[in-house]
């Protein structure tokens, strides 16, 4: 189970997300997100970037809401909503931006 | 990503709802991720399907029939009447025979009979006896995860018989011979490793907490606190960590936390036991439900809180109602003229009762509610001090909060109320198939009272409901949106300051 990037493979789990989070880059965010269906927008690269800058800072995936926050002062009030989330991410903001942007997997009853 | 499945029709009056046409193997296919030996051994489980498993799950089955009077007496006893064949969602949203409850339970039934009775040993095809062959178990570890536990059917058997107790058990034994579910397995370890089932770091919880306080006071101008780890609290407020992450869970928490603050009760949340749910449950492990329990008493005695409260979580409810003593008592430290545990609604309700906060409806203006009972709230506990209470003291803080209610069809409601199709452990990506069709019982029921009542919103206690019915919904054509927290509504309706 892998994706290959530039000549490269990269590991990854049964569900798409990166075994080694140490691993991605911008080309196999890229590649992941086709693989999900997602086209990438300047939008969605902003939300995981901010995903990305979070997880370094405090080990884990941002809440819905610190996210929509954070975008709302990044982008303006109509880009911060869950709605707008999902608009992106069909298939939830949380899980699938997590996968795009390389973060393990949010568990538990979300 | 499209469904790469057939969404069932809804039922257009559960009145008339007809037995499913009868597909065998429907959902044979379906196998949720095997846990990795790490998730296995980091709870004392072998890493891979151990050598001699055959004999090994028999002798562990042996060993659980000692240990629970319950478990023999569910196989024995069952005559085969038929009345649970069409009660289980999954049953009704599959159609797999497989997923009728007699039919899940006789997987682990026939295996006892070969093993365990004079009959089956010595004729086992008289009795429906077998061997647990390597298609037995791919049936077991398929259809085992096809149960939440919800224990609908055992409402409508005349013997009593708890299909959710059987399917745990069978869960322990694949548990014991190293195979077992990736998503409740990892979750467990995370909860010993890190303190919860979303592995939410202390420094990330208290940010998002003071996110929160931040953002009540926008909203409110209140000065309205999340606080953690306040040693000398009057409550600790144990609630499940997607309290603290996903939507609409995060609206009922800032709802806690408002009804906490008008009635001027100290409480704290804590970083240690950040975690209500109770996964151990799940998989029939009575030590992990210990070890997980006792995080919560650990809590208690370190920030010498006087009581417990509960926020809305369904299962974690039935861990703390039926077995916290057993688990983790006593609790002769905390101040006795509270129930150990209370949940919060009792709380809320109580204060609503006693003029200790005011509610509006008319801050919900255009709602009209319906409610979704928890099955493990409904089925396997109990609210308040009357019987009956986890039916009545929901609805009457919703009342209290909106400016209309109306509920679901009677068979679908109280002790008769449907899974959400996403309970037991299964609320992962892997079983989305199931996760949806097992919905369609309950949507169907919503679906009725959206239509003919104009119902806009319906309630969950339950992160795992709402989780479940936010990611369903959209597939019958209802907005993710309607789902809402309980103490979302009372959070939109309290009246802060000024209340004497």
């Amino acid at each position: 189970m892998s994706y290959d990037v530039n000549g490269k493979t990269i590991d990854h789990d049964e569900e798409g997300y990166l075994t080694d989070l140490a691993l991605w880059n911008e080309d196999l965010a890229a590649i992941i997100a086709e693989k999900e269906g997602v086209n990438m927008t300047p939008e969605h690269w902003e939300v995981v970037n901010f995903l990305r800058e979070y997880y370094q800072e405090y080990q884990i995936a941002p809440a819905i809401r610190v996210l929509t926050k954070a975008l709302t002062k990044r982008m303006g009030a109509d880009k911060g909503s869950n709605k707008y989330l999902y608009e992106l991410f069909p298939y939830g903001p949380a899980k699938q931006a997590c996968k795009i942007a390389g973060l393990p997997k949010p568990t538990g009853c979300v | 990503m499209a469904a790469n499945y057939t969404i069932p029709a809804l039922t257009e009056d559960p009145d008339l709802r007809e037995t499913p046409e009868l597909t065998p193997g429907a959902m044979g296919h379906l196998k949720p991720f095997v846990a990795a030996p790490a998730h296995q051994e980091a709870l004392g489980f072998p890493g891979t399907l151990v050598d001699g498993w055959e004999e090994k799950a028999v002798a562990r089955l042996g060993e659980l029939l000692g240990k629970y009077r319950s478990l023999q007496v569910y196989l024995d006893a069952c005559v085969k009447c038929g009345a649970c064949t069409d009660k289980c969602h999954y049953f009704l949203g599959t159609g797999d025979p497989k997923n009728m409850p007699v039919a899940r339970q006789d997987l682990l039934r026939s295996v006892y009979r070969r093993h365990f009775t004079p009959m089956g040993k010595m004729f086992p095809r008289l009795v429906g006896a077998k061997e647990l062959d390597r298609a037995m178990l791919d049936d077991w570890y398929s259809y085992y995860h096809q149960c939440s536990q919800c224990r609908r059917c055992s409402v409508f058997c005349p013997y009593g018989i708890d299909t959710a107790e059987i399917s745990m058990a069978a869960r322990d034994i694949m548990d014991h011979i190293g195979l077992g579910q990736k998503y409740c397995n990892e979750i467990i370890g995370k909860v010993h490793k890190i303190g919860n089932n979303l592995g939410l770091p202390e420094p990330a919880l208290a940010d998002t907490l003071e996110g929160l306080e931040e953002d009540v006071k926008d909203d409110t101008g209140h000065d309205v606190r999340f606080p953690l780890d306040v040693e000398g609290a009057d409550v600790l407020l144990v609630t499940p960590s997607a309290d603290f992450f996903a939507e609409p869970h995060v609206d009922g928490l800032i709802g806690y936390a408002k009804v906490f603050h008008q009635a001027g009760v100290s409480w704290t949340l804590s970083s240690h036991a950040s975690e209500a749910a109770n996964f151990a449950m799940f998989i029939g492990s009575y030590e992990q439900m210990h070890i997980i329990a006792n995080r919560i008493r650990q809590a208690a005695i370190d920030l010498k809180v006087k009581r417990i409260v509960f926020g809305e979580c369904g299962h974690a409810w039935r861990v703390a109602y039926s077995f916290l003593n057993t688990l983790a008592g006593p609790w002769d430290f905390l101040d006795p003229k509270y129930p150990v545990p209370q949940h919060i609604l009792e709380f809320t309700r109580d204060l609503i009762r006693n003029g200790g906060i005011r509610l509006d409806r008319e801050a919900n203006t255009g709602m009209t509610l319906t409610f979704h009972d928890s099955c493990n709230v409904a089925r396997a506990s109990r609210m308040g001090d009357f019987e009956g209470g986890q039916f009545v003291i929901p609805r009457e803080v919703i009342k209290a909060s909106v400016p209309k209610f109306v509920d679901m069809h009677p068979d679908t409601i109280h002790d008769k109320t449907f899974c959400c199709g996403g309970g037991g452990g299964l609320l992962t990506d892997d079983l989305i198939e199931l996760r949806v069709k097992g919905a369609q019982p309950r949507v169907s029921a919503l679906k009725q009272v959206v239509e003919r009542e104009g119902v806009t919103h319906m309630a969950a206690i339950c992160a795992i409901c709402k989780s479940q019915f936010t990611k369903v919904l959209p597939s019958y054509g209802l907005d993710m949106e309607m789902v809402v927290s309980v103490h979302q509504l009372v959070s939109k309706a309290i009246r802060l300051g000024g209340n004497d």
